[in-house]
């Protein structure tokens, strides 16, 4: 092999592989274009890359799965500032219709709730029932449900899938008609 | 047709080092200069990634009612020395105290309020 297909090769690898595993590729601080290198505060402030690595990787966002971090017992943030409040998890799930031609979105409340309490959700964004929240993707990309926390802290919305996860056609016919889902 | 392995070559290697150079902040950053320039700090770049380790969303957007808006909340270093927002925690007893001002303004001079990481750069942009 000549020297520089073999160059190529290694190269093509290497972008395959940070693109399909996302990992590895923190920025240092000092070259996130955010923070001031002159500034003393570099030298104390953690590195992404350190909390980061050790958690469930993943390929979007902070190329962290919180959802499974936490499920995993390897982070325990607070749900309080004494942290002493009781988790109050709630396990149904909303699926939600009006998706065509992609698949349907199913909400899960049980990671939101282990995220954060009721009053995150309802009803500053959304009312606490079925279909009763005029929700369309132009909305969600302008910010507004679940757009305000997707896109700018929550997995980023260019992971349709992630929230387009039901196909119409694996679903049981009750649930199909009725469009309620629990448990 | 020998230009060309050349060529992809060097496509390949700006691919591959891009990401390497080009500043990228991390995810959810949020930096705010409401004031802060104005008045002769360096802007303040809170961190979400650090914090989400540690307290779930709600500690801050309901109890201590920060609001879900880069810039929004109207944060002022009264009202952090009065407790308030990262002054409920930045106080020396949950988290260190109000005095480490760099930690907090660490910004590069000329910030703008605003999320950073996210959808500005990479998401429904492209959409
Ligand atoms: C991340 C945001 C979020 C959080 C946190 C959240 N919900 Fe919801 N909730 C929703 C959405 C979205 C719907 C569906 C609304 C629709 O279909 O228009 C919903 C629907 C509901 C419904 C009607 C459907 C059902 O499941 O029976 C109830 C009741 C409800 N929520 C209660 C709660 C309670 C109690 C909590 C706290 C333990 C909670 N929610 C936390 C977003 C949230
Ligand atoms: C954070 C979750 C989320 C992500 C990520 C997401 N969607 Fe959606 N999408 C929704 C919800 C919720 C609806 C409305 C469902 C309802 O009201 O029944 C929707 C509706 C839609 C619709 C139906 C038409 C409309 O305008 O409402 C289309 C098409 C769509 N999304 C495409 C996409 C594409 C393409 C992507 C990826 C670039 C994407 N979505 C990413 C949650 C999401
Ligand atoms: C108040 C903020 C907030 C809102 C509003 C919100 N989410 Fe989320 N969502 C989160 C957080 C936090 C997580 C944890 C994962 C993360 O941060 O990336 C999450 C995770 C998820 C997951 C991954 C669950 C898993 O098991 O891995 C899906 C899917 C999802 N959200 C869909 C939605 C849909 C659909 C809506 C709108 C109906 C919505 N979210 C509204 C904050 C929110
Ligand atoms: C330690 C406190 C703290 C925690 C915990 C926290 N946030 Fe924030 N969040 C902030 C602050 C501070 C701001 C900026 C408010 C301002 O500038 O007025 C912010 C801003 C935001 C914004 C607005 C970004 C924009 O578009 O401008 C969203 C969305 C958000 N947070 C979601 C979340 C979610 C989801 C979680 C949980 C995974 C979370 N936050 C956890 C403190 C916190
Ligand atoms: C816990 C984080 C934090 C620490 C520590 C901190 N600040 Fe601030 N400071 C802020 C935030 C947030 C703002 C609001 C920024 C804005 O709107 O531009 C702010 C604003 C300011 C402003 C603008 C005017 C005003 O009063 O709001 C000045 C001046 C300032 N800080 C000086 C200091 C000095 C001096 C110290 C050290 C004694 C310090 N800060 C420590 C977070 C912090
Ligand atoms: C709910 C409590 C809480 C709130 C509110 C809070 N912080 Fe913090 N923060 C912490 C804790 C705990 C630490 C870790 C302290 C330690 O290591 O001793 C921390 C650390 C930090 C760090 C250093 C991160 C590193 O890399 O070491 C920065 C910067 C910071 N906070 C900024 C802010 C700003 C700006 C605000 C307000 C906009 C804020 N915090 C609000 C709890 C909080």
């Amino acid at each position: 092999m000549s020297p520089i297909r073999a160059i190529s090769l290694v190269i093509v690898l290497t972008v395959f592989a940070s693109a399909v595993l996302g990992a590895g590729n923190w920025q240092p601080l000092k070259n996130d274009g955010l923070h001031d290198p002159e500034n003393p505060a570099i030298e104390i402030l953690q590195e992404p890359g350190e909390a980061l690595g050790v958690l469930v990787p993943d390929s979007a966002g902070n190329k962290v799965d919180w959802v499974r971090s936490l499920q995993e017992g390897l982070i325990e943030p607070r749900p309080s500032l004494d942290g002493d409040e009781e988790p109050n998890i709630r396990d149904t799930t909303v699926l939600m219709k009006n998706t065509y031609p992609l698949f349907y979105v199913r909400f899960t409340h049980k990671p939101h709730t282990q995220w954060m309490s009721c009053e995150a959700c309802h009803d500053r964004i959304f009312v606490p029932q079925v279909d009763a929240n005029p929700i369309n993707m132009g909305k969600i990309l302008e910010g507004e449900y679940c757009g305000l926390c997707h896109g700018a802290v929550s997995f980023p919305l260019t992971e349709c899938n992630r929230c387009h996860n039901t196909n119409p056609a694996t679903l049981g016919r009750e649930e199909a008609a009725t469009g309620e889902g629990t448990q | 047709m020998k230009r060309w392995p050349r060529r992809m070559l060097a496509i390949l290697v700006v691919v591959a080092l891009g990401p390497a150079v080009i500043a990228w902040a991390e995810y959810a950053d949020v930096t705010i200069n409401t004031r802060s320039e104005a008045e002769g700090v360096a802007p303040v770049i809170y961190p979400h990634w650090f914090h989400r380790i540690r307290f779930q969303c709600s500690v801050c957007h309901v109890d201590l009612d920060i609001k879900m808006g880069a810039g929004t909340t109207g944060i002022t270093m009264e009202k952090l020395i009065d407790g308030q927002y990262c002054g409920a925690c930045h106080n020396g007893n949950i988290a260190w105290s109000i005095d480490n001002c760099d930690l907090c303004h660490s910004g590069r001079p000329g910030l703008e309020t605003g999320v950073k990481g996210g959808h500005e750069t990479m998401g429904p942009g492209l959409y």
